[in-house]
């Protein structure tokens, strides 16, 4: 049922009465929802005795009868949903209502379909699937009418997804309402494009936008040029052509128009170093703006209690960091508004020190004067002592990105910043323990550990692994003495517990395995105590890293354990407690068993200590304890685990066919070769567990055969080269590898020295073992797809990005190597690539986002390219070296030339 | 840039999602919920920034309702709050010392404000006026075509008929249009008066 409420036919319905007085009256009811077509049908027939009482009456009528057909109100819908008081009820008002609204859908209802939308979004609000909506805000938009455009495009900006059909619609829609003659028409259709713009939409749209940021209305300008921002955010390739009117943006008088513009210029700015370059010249047009901003007496349009237009201010400061970074002449013209800026701000409230905020920031990042440097770290330690949090914890995030800079003025407030340590509050702990570890260097370290261990102890389970693998960092990094060293190491163990992450295992290994004899006694009672205890409080499950460290380190050295000849070495520890009691033989096996039999420990530590069991057979002497260990080991020859039940059947033999080859099988691990940086690059990051960087001309096979060695699941997976990543080691099946091979082939190292490694050690079980695995059928059906070219499409501050180009008709396939030969881990990498048109490229999922030295980041894209013309490519990447953001950008257009054929 | 901005209840009801990213529709649920756990969880002394998978949170809570948005790492904390307090003001001086259920039934209007403020991500106005002068000159917009134009669209039709005449316009002075259509309204009153006063026999 449609009542022709908006598309009234005039003619057929002739002024014959005056009509004003009921109209007036109607107005008095409830307005917006009468379908006026029928009101006035009711008028015709109405005998117009002005008698208001009979016209009220009249009125009432027409309008309980009209309304019965209407729909509801988006109110009454609002009420309705809001007086259901169980969740049941409210599902049933909402599904009897998207019923409705799908059936006036259906009937093409473009009287109601404004009113329709408008609860559709409601409920869509509580939860409700709404995207059948998406089609008719589609209508709405397309409607002359403005309520209609304005519900319309709220619902597209709310329904609409990326999805290509129904974007292709609205971006004619849009194309049409950007060339209205209504101002707001055109600002409903840049604020929706500003808000959904797909790279299509943005392509599509771009030269209209461009155009509105010439117009001489400021409402559409600065519209026009936030839709530029983010047309530009989504495809960078689109920005020169916005270049010319921007310029133009910073000479207008209108903040809204200036502060759009000073944000498109900052997305330029941080787009390309070339546009950076141009827009040094507008660093004094920015300063004068500032400079009146300051100067200017009270506004009452743009003042905010007592500043002049914060939003603004810190815009500009914002973009004057960028422009002022490594650029002597531009820091040169900024700093006495810095200075000025610094001194006149008001700080007794939030507007006041968003502005020194921003101020600190760009201060430190530009080369500027020291005294300037000095004023702005004071401002850093007043906003430290600050009553208020949010104060606080920007101070603390500006010392942590300013702590490169200078790094003894922030030592300074090193007290407090530990102190923040203890907050209760997780956003300013985060920050305080990355600024401790900021902190730490030779002189202080000792103190800070003992604050940090503290607080690891404490910490929630999120800051664990990432505290406790930055500790043992530091610990390496600067640790006074071997002693200490394997001390803090093995509290981080025992305060970390299951958090751990499994290269500080290995690497607290490769230490204990290195130290001399004297400190391998000390590891192994040390951690004879921490496991005893562990065991007997039954809390082993929680500390599985430390049961592994410490069986390896008994299994080692256990004849230093029980022996009276390590009575000599000092076991007082830090609190000056010496609780270490000598355990006999026959205890420590006990203890084994009672965790081997465990049943909540991980295989992985299971394989440790049925190792590390076996290997006391070699190292104890008392008969009983040796009958102890071969019935145990024995048991496991019927394992449920395969992986335990082969070792137990493997060792056994040991004590029966090859009892002769016992004692040099068990042998101790010659110390492991340290690696100097090896350790250290290990313990950085899950992605350093990858092979070492190849060099352009790397032969996939290699990372064939090391993705056999590494993970299992590569064995059955021939097409190693469409993997975007290395698996990373699973924890089963590289740990026998890790055990056999004395920890020589710990996944970082690549593949053919691993097994050269292997060899020198010359330990008879590990390649007993390893035959198995080496024999394995796969090795022969591994072809990878052989890689057309390498191309270089990146050399820079030691970070190369090669492509490695696949072919395969129309399509080919580029496998994306970044490897980094820079110093610093680089984190957040992210690859982007963009293709011409006609092209269609697919990227898949990047191997990881942290690039560590000498580490690798692989990703593969796939380009189909129907119309077979010459590939070019356009890549942007972007990552954070020492927390600053680095954006680098390409044109990759050396592709072989007969790629599509 | 802000990735999406979030209006909630104490008790844990979405009232307003502005979202400047594409996500699916299944993630922004879902990090709507999470969000909404982790903010409200928050006591009252701590600080109003959260740092949540890759962005930053900032968030501060006004009587019932927590205004919720998400930056990236670059942008200023600080000032994210003053943009929060700025659309609270907005909204305040629209409704009118603004409540929850203002927000509730109105939701529409409360996102027109937000886009008039906030485009794309970044802040495109700073002054409050021309934020409330562009949402009041758009309602007056909808008003107009919606009643107006419909109720009374005889008057229009008499307005356009004293400006042009034949094509070709006859009439320069605004004042003088209106002069004519006062008159003729007038008259065309008192005959319906009469008219009205004959029928019930009164004249």
């Amino acid at each position: 049922m449609a009542y022709p409420m908006y598309e009234v036919d005039w003619s057929v319905l002739p002024p014959e009465q005056n009509r004003r007085s009921v109209i007036k009256l109607i107005r008095v009811f409830s307005v917006d929802c009468i379908p006026i077509g029928l009101l006035l049908e009711q008028n015709r027939r109405f005998n117009p005795a002005f008698n208001i009482a009979t016209i009220k009456q009249v009125v009432n009528e027409a309008i309980e009868r009209v309304r019965m057909p209407t729909p509801t109100r988006l109110r009454d819908l609002i009420r309705q949903i809001r007086a259901a008081r169980t969740a049941a009820e409210e599902r049933s008002v909402v599904n009897k209502e998207c019923a409705y609204i799908r059936s006036t859908f259906r009937e093409e209802d473009s009287v109601w379909r404004c009113r329709n939308i408008a609860k559709l979004l409601y409920i869509h609000m509580l939860g409700y699937p709404a995207h059948f909506g998406q089609l008719e805000c589609l209508k709405l938009i397309a409607s002359p009418r403005f309520t209609d455009k304005r519900v319309g495009y709220l619902g597209a900006m709310l329904l609409l997804d990326e999805r290509q059909d129904v974007h292709l619609l609205i971006t004619n829609c849009l194309k049409n309402d950007l060339n209205s003659n209504t101002q707001f028409v055109v600002g409903l259709a840049l604020c929706t494009l500003g808000a959904i713009a797909s790279p299509e939409m943005a392509r599509d749209l771009a030269s209209e936008v461009e155009r509105l940021i010439k117009s001489p209305n400021a409402y559409i300008k600065k519209k026009a040029a936030l839709c530029a921002f983010r047309i530009i955010r989504r495809v960078p390739d689109l920005m020169e052509m916005f270049l010319p009117a921007t310029r133009s943006l910073l000479t207008e008088k209108n903040h809204g128009v200036l502060i759009t513009g000073v944000t498109l210029i900052t997305e330029m700015c941080e787009n390309s170093p070339d546009t950076l370059n141009h827009f040094k010249k507008i660093v004094p047009n920015l300063v004068r703006i500032l400079k009146n901003l300051i100067l200017a007496g009270y506004s009452p349009e743009h003042d905010v209690s007592g500043v002049s237009d914060p939003f603004l201010q810190v815009k500009i400061l914002r973009l004057l960091r960028i422009l002022g970074k490594n650029d002597a002449e531009a820091s040169e013209a900024m700093n006495d508004i810095l200075a000025q800026v610094a001194t006149n701000t008001e700080t007794s409230k939030n507007v006041g020190n968003t502005i020194l905020y921003e101020t600190v920031l760009s201060i430190m990042d530009i080369k500027s004067e020291s005294s300037l440097r000095v004023l702005a770290i004071n401002i850093l330690g007043r906003f430290l002592l600050n009553n208020d949090k949010n104060i606080r914890y920007v101070a603390l995030n500006t010392l942590l990105r300013t702590v490169h800079v200078d790094n003894s003025a922030v030592q300074r407030h090193r007290t407090t910043i530990l102190e923040c340590l203890k907050d209760p509050d997780v956003s300013i702990r985060r920050r305080a323990m990355e600024l401790s570890f900021a902190l730490i260097n030779g002189q202080n370290i000792r103190s800070m550990m003992k604050e940090l261990l503290s607080f690891l102890e404490r910490s929630d389970a999120e800051f664990k692994a990432h505290c406790s693998s930055a500790m043992v960092l530091a610990a390496e990094r600067y640790a006074p003495n071997n002693k200490w060293h394997l001390d803090t190491l093995f509290r981080v163990l025992l305060k970390a517990g299951n958090y751990l992450r499994d290269d500080t295992v290995s690497s607290t290994l490769q230490i204990v395995s290195g130290a001399a004899a004297e400190r391998q006694a000390y590891a192994a009672m040390r951690l004879w105590t921490s496991l005893e205890r562990s065991a007997v409080s039954g809390d082993a499950t929680e500390k599985q890293p430390l049961v592994q460290v410490a069986t390896w380190t008994i299994g080692e050295y256990g004849d230093l354990l029980v022996s009276e000849a390590s009575n000599a070495i000092s076991m007082v520890d830090e609190d000056g407690v010496d609780d270490f009691v000598r355990p006999t033989e026959e205890y420590v096996i006990d203890v084994y068993q009672k965790l081997l039999w465990c049943t909540q420990l991980s295989i992985t530590t299971k394989e440790y200590l049925l190792l590390s069991l076996a290997k006391l057979s070699t190292r104890f002497t008392t008969q009983p304890s040796q009958e102890k260990i071969r019935v145990i080991i024995d048991t496991f020859g019927s394992h449920i685990h395969i992986e335990l039940q082969q070792r137990g059947v493997e060792l056994s033999q040991l004590y029966r066919n090859y009892a002769h080859l016992r004692g040099a099988l068990l042998e101790r691990m010659p110390p492991m070769d340290p690696a100097p940086g090896a350790g250290a690059a290990l313990l950085r990051d899950d992605s350093d567990l990858e092979p070492d960087a190849p060099s352009p001309d790397h032969k996939p096979d290699q990372d064939a055969l090391l993705d056999l060695i590494i993970g299992s699941d590569s064995l059955t997976n021939g097409d190693v080269e469409h993997k975007p990543s290395q698996p990373p080691p699973s924890n089963s099946s590289n740990d026998i590898l890790d055990l056999l091979s004395g920890l020589e082939l710990t996944p970082s190292a690549p593949a053919p020295v691993a097994l050269n490694n292997n060899k020198d050690v010359g330990a008879p079980p590990a390649s007993l073992l390893l035959d198995g695995l080496f024999a394995s059928p796969a090795l022969t059906q591994l072809a990878p797809p052989q890689e057309l070219a390498h191309v270089t499409a990146l050399d820079k501050n030691g970070l190369l990005v090669v492509l490695g180009v696949q072919r395969g008709g129309d399509s080919v396939t580029l496998t994306m190597r970044a490897t980094s030969t820079a110093s610093a881990t680089l984190s957040d990498f992210l690859f982007q690539a963009a293709v011409p048109r006609t092209f269609q490229l697919d990227m898949m999922s990047p191997s990881g986002t942290v690039l560590p030295p000498q580490g690798e980041i692989t990703q593969v894209l796939k380009i189909t390219n129907p119309s077979r013309t010459q590939l070019r490519l356009r890549i942007r990447v972007s990552y954070n070296v020492d927390g600053s953001p680095v954006l680098e950008q390409a044109e990759v257009n050396n592709f072989p030339p007969d790629l599509f054929n | 840039m802000m990735q999406f901005m979030l209006l909630f209840s104490r008790q844990g009801k979405l009232r307003l999602q502005k979202w400047y990213v594409a996500h699916p529709d299944k993630l922004k649920k879902k990090i709507t919920r999470e969000l909404i756990t982790t903010v409200l969880a928050r006591k009252p002394k701590m600080c109003s920034f959260l740092e949540w998978k890759d962005v930053k949170i900032v968030y501060k809570r006004y009587a019932s309702l927590y205004f919720c948005c998400a930056m990236e790492q670059e942008d200023n904390e600080l000032l994210t709050l003053e943009l929060i307090h700025r659309y609270v003001e907005l909204l305040d001086k629209y409704f009118g010392s603004v409540c929850e259920l203002d927000i509730i039934f109105n939701f529409e209007k409360a996102y027109f404000i937000l886009d008039e403020l906030v485009l794309g991500g970044e802040l495109q106005e700073t002054s409050k006026k021309n934020v409330l002068k562009a949402i009041a000159a758009q309602d007056l917009l909808q008003e107009v075509c919606e009643l107006d134009i419909i109720f009374n669209f005889e008057k229009a039709y008499f307005i356009l008929d004293e400006l042009v005449l034949g094509g070709e316009l006859q009439e320069t002075s605004k004042k003088n249009v209106l002069k004519a259509i006062a008159a003729q309204d007038l008259l065309q009153e008192d005959e319906t008066v009469d008219a009205a006063l004959r029928e019930v026999g009164l004249l």
